[in-house]
């Protein structure tokens, strides 16, 4: 594991060095600047940095990608968030009449949290993840990304690792930029199964007709429930299981249970009679015909923090920031790896900067010939493509490309339009 | 449209209303009294209250809500579904002309009186949606199409072999369909955001961005277009105001109407300064309403609270006569006993409590949530204790509680049914009445600041609470007050620069 090499203190020497030679600004400024289709796209964003100390800087922006460079170089932010897409210049927002400065459009985003599924994991708490509860994550990232493609119909759908124990996603279609916060918190609700606070038990509810959008979700929940809940986290084993499943209000089959487990202590035979005694009584009544897979939900469904999703001015930590705490790069993730995703293999600062350090002695020489910007940028690419950054950024390349042949496509289609006419 | 002070004279255009409902697309061009005027607009106003009484007391919708509602709309003359199933000749026959004719002109009226900030607007588009969806619900399907023809109102078919194809899926996505009513009926086909009550109950089938509506759900997609349209309108009609305010006639009635509907706020603290820290214990005990007990003893607990938290607890405070200085000493005391030190809470927390009192920031001054705030918006998740018990507590939880709270356990079955019909205000008084042993408590609960002041009047004997009488009063039974809908939420300018300082301290929440 890299973080065991990963001291805080030493950030203040490590930032420098990552924003000057690894930080994938092109890729950045390519993203941001949405093609530079919309104007002042890029120039009306609002970052917002955390320096030393937990000093806070909000309301940043840039004309172009060499003053975000300049300034980010200058400051070495510990954390960089990037918020709306306003009226005006956010670092001229004091000077505009109070009233006009609006945040006008943000990506769609998601904000998964481990400490959200503190009730349901047994292995961690808090802050702290394992490769146990990470399939959390995972489950999270399927059952979300299908729903946010299939039934909305988004196509760019950027998941990242937030460095530490949760995973951000940004939707950056047009169409999803511009949601209105009405929209936004529509599909939140659209989105989100498990409700109820710290004086909730059963915090899913399911009724019939099930809606298609529950049963493509409980199908991905399927596939990792047996191996992750039932055997990993043990949910039958702990003492508490039946009221903490909300299996009250069925009492016969608790009952049942309870007699059942006294001799089969195999976790997967107890899951399947619980599932067997919850068929039968689909039967004979109503009630609680859905517990098994309400279980299942309340144990592995994703839950949303709703307030980072509605708010079309509320800020998330950017891709490629780095967590102060753990020293881990925010790194795009691989759909098409998502299973072999590691949260703890996702390089730390240090690491690539060490990476960088042993590659670097070779061509010291070399460098003291090229000079100029585009030498600089050359340099960059050459430079992060030496650590284990340059998979993640790969990733990020993909998906910028496909953001680009949407747009491609629709200018084509556009014009097609205007000829017709 | 032209006032005058003169006997009513009608111009020669006259207006042809032709269906009992109307998109209030064109306004009036008569001119009418000044009385007439009032009268219009007051009986209007009653109406849209009685809209937004019902919508909290009710399920919108369910049978209660229906009756209730239809007859406030018969009482007060304005059009009604029944009148529709008459002849054709009577439409311009005096009553039902009437009808429609001042629901026409006091629609624009109230436009006028409520396009001048967001949140009047906001409240004036609210309760004009949900009159406008039970009316147009409650409407033979003959006129219905009707209405849709007469209107201009197309929206496109999904085909039947789409619809053989994705039977089974729209069969499960909407509740009341089964096979054979999806055969009969249209499915619709719109952009998801036209359709975002239905989205977000998940009734309805969505693929690739396109929500799947059946007939019977129709009225979604026409008020959405209702909503364009009437939000466009006030718009135009805001620009177009000073005009109008220039009129020293209308001018005073125009504001006493757009006031009219907001109830006391709590904002204004008649008490600061009037409670100390050591008080908050045995106040909490006597005379907070359950949802600030419960954060209270959170807080006390875990010596934390998150951001939503915060903000419901620390308002309610505040409302309750917590100066500045205190708010700071309470929770900082609070918290530096859990993970956080006075440096981190000086850093971190003391902001956002100085923006609850408008010292920082835009200075934004927060006002007190609402029950309806409390219970609609910003529901608690994990390790959320705000919220309203009533609301968001699993009700085995509740009554375990209300045992804890020793309230008897026939108190507590009243209360718990009315928890199972949602009446969660009514809840929350049975409560206070059971917690004060009073018969009647007389007030209907609109706010967490209102149960503490009706508590404090009780137990002290009535020397420091005055309340403030909203008008028009409530009709036809209702026993919940206007909830206070306007103050929730900071007008539009305002609000961007609220949601932006609010946002900045949830930023420093946990992570
Ligand atoms: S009804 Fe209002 S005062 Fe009572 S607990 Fe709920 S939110 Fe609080
Ligand atoms: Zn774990």
């Amino acid at each position: 594991m890299t973080t065991c090499n990963y001291d805080p203190a030493s950030l203040p020497d490590l930032l420098p060095l990552y924003y000057r030679r690894l930080f994938p600004f092109s890729q950045y400024y390519r993203w941001l600047n949405y093609g530079g289709v919309t104007k002042n796209y890029f120039q009306n964003r609002e970052f917002s940095f955390t320096l030393r100390d937990d000093i806070y800087v909000r309301y940043q922006s840039f004309s172009n990608q060499s003053e975000l460079e300049k300034e980010m170089h200058k400051l070495n932010p510990y954390k960089i968030d990037i918020g709306a897409v306003y009226s005006h210049r956010p670092n001229q927002h004091s000077t505009v009449k109070s009233g006009t400065f609006q945040a006008l459009e943000k990506e769609l985003v998601f904000d998964i949290d481990m400490t959200d599924y503190d009730d349901v994991r047994s292995c961690c708490s808090a802050a702290d993840i394992c490769s146990k509860c990470w399939t959390l994550m995972t489950i999270a990232i399927r059952i979300l990304d299908r729903a946010l493609r299939v039934d909305f119909g988004f196509r760019h759908c950027l998941w990242v690792y937030s460095g530490r124990r949760g995973v951000h996603c940004w939707v950056c279609d047009d169409s999803a930029r511009r949601l209105p916060v009405a929209a936004r918190s529509a599909v939140c609700e659209y989105l989100s199964l498990v409700k109820g606070g710290e004086e909730t038990v059963k915090k899913v509810q399911l009724s019939d007709p099930l809606h298609p959008f529950i049963k493509e979700s409980l199908a991905v929940v399927e596939h990792y429930f047996t191996q992750y809940a039932v055997l990993g986290q043990d949910i039958l084993g702990s003492r508490e299981w039946g009221s903490s499943m909300g299996l009250n209000s069925v009492a016969q089959v608790r009952k049942d249970l309870l007699s059942y487990f006294q001799t089969e202590k195999n976790p997967v035979k107890r899951w399947e009679r619980l599932k067997t005694l919850v068929n039968q009584r689909r039967s004979t009544s109503k009630k609680g015909v859905h517990a098994e897979k309400e279980i299942m939900l309340q144990y592995c469904y994703p839950r949303l923090d709703v307030n980072v999703s509605k708010g079309v001015n509320h800020l998330l930590k950017s891709p490629f920031s780095v967590h102060p705490k753990t020293g881990r790069i925010s790194v795009p993730i691989d759909l098409r790896e998502l299973d072999k995703f590691d949260p703890f293999e996702v390089p730390t600062v240090s690491l690539i900067c060490e990476e960088l350090d042993h590659s670097k002695r070779e061509e010291d020489d070399e460098e003291a010939k090229e000079n100029e910007k585009a030498a600089g940028e050359r340099r960059r690419i050459r430079d992060y493509k030496r650590t284990s950054l340059a998979k993640y950024i790969k990733v990020f390349d993909n998906f910028l490309d496909g953001l680009e042949r949407s747009r491609r496509g629709e200018l084509l289609q556009k014009s097609d339009l205007q000829k017709d006419f | 449209m032209q006032f005058s002070r003169k006997r009513k004279v009608f111009s020669s255009a006259q207006v042809e209303y032709g269906h009992c409902l109307q998109l209030y697309g064109q306004p009036p061009l008569e001119n009418i009294t000044l009385a007439e005027f009032e009268t219009f607009a007051v009986e209007r106003l009653k109406l849209l209250k009685t809209v937004e009484n019902l919508g909290v007391s009710f399920v919108k919708g369910s049978e209660d809500y229906q009756k209730k509602l239809s007859s406030e709309i018969t009482n007060l003359n304005f059009p009604y579904k029944t009148e529709a199933n008459d002849d054709r000749k009577q439409l311009t026959g005096p009553t039902e002309y009437e009808k429609r004719r001042k629901d026409h002109i006091s629609h624009f009226i109230l436009r006028l009186a409520y396009c001048q900030t967001e949140d009047l607007r906001r409240w004036f588009i609210q309760q004009e949606m949900d009159l406008f969806r039970h009316r147009f619900s409650d409407l033979p399907p003959k006129y219905k199409t009707e209405f849709l023809h007469r209107n201009d109102l197309q929206y496109d078919t999904i085909s039947p072999d789409e619809k053989e194809g994705l039977m089974e899926k729209l069969v499960s996505s909407t509740y009341t369909v089964s096979g054979a009513t999806v055969k009969e009926q249209d499915f619709y086909k719109v952009p998801f955001q036209d359709a975002l009550d239905l989205v977000r109950l998940r009734k309805v089938f969505l693929r690739q961005g396109y929500a799947y509506i059946p007939h019977q759900d129709i009225v979604t997609i026409v008020l959405n277009d209702f909503r364009t349209r009437l939000s466009k309108a006030l718009a135009l009609t805001a620009r177009s105001l000073p005009v109008v305010q220039s009129d020293e006639r209308l001018q005073p009635l125009l504001s006493h109407l757009s006031h009219a509907y907001v109830g006391q706020d709590y904002s204004i603290q008649k008490n600061i300064g009037k409670v100390s820290l050591e008080q908050i214990d045995p106040l909490s005990a006597k005379s907070f309403p359950l949802c600030m007990r419960q954060l209270h003893r959170a807080l006390r607990e875990q010596h934390h609270l998150r951001h939503g938290g915060r903000m419901q607890y620390g308002l309610f405070l505040k409302g309750i006569g917590l100066t500045l200085d205190q708010a700071l000493q309470f929770w900082r005391a609070e918290f530096v006993k859990g993970k956080v030190d006075a440096d981190k809470f000086d850093k971190a927390y003391a902001y956002s409590i100085r923006h609850m009192f408008g010292k920082e920031g835009k200075r934004t001054d927060y006002t007190p949530y609402s029950c309806m705030k409390v219970i609609l918006s910003n529901p608690p998740s994990q390790g959320d204790y705000q919220g309203c018990p009533f609301r968001h507590s699993d009700p085995e939880l509740l009554k375990q509680k209300l045992q804890s709270y020793k309230v008897s356990q026939a108190g507590i079955l009243q209360i718990l049914e009315l928890v199972k019909g949602m009446h969660y205000q009514l809840a929350c008084q049975k409560y206070f009445e059971l917690t004060h042993n009073i018969e009647d408590a007389g007030f209907s609960l609109n706010h967490p600041n209102q149960y503490f002041a009706e508590s404090q009047r009780l137990l002290t004997g009535g020397k420091e609470v005055k309340r403030e009488a909203d008008a028009p009063p409530p009709r036809g039974g209702q026993s919940v007050r206007a909830p206070d809908a306007l103050q929730d939420k900071p007008a539009n300018p305002k609000q961007a620069s609220a949601e932006i300082t609010e946002d900045l301290d949830s930023l420093f929440q946990d992570d």
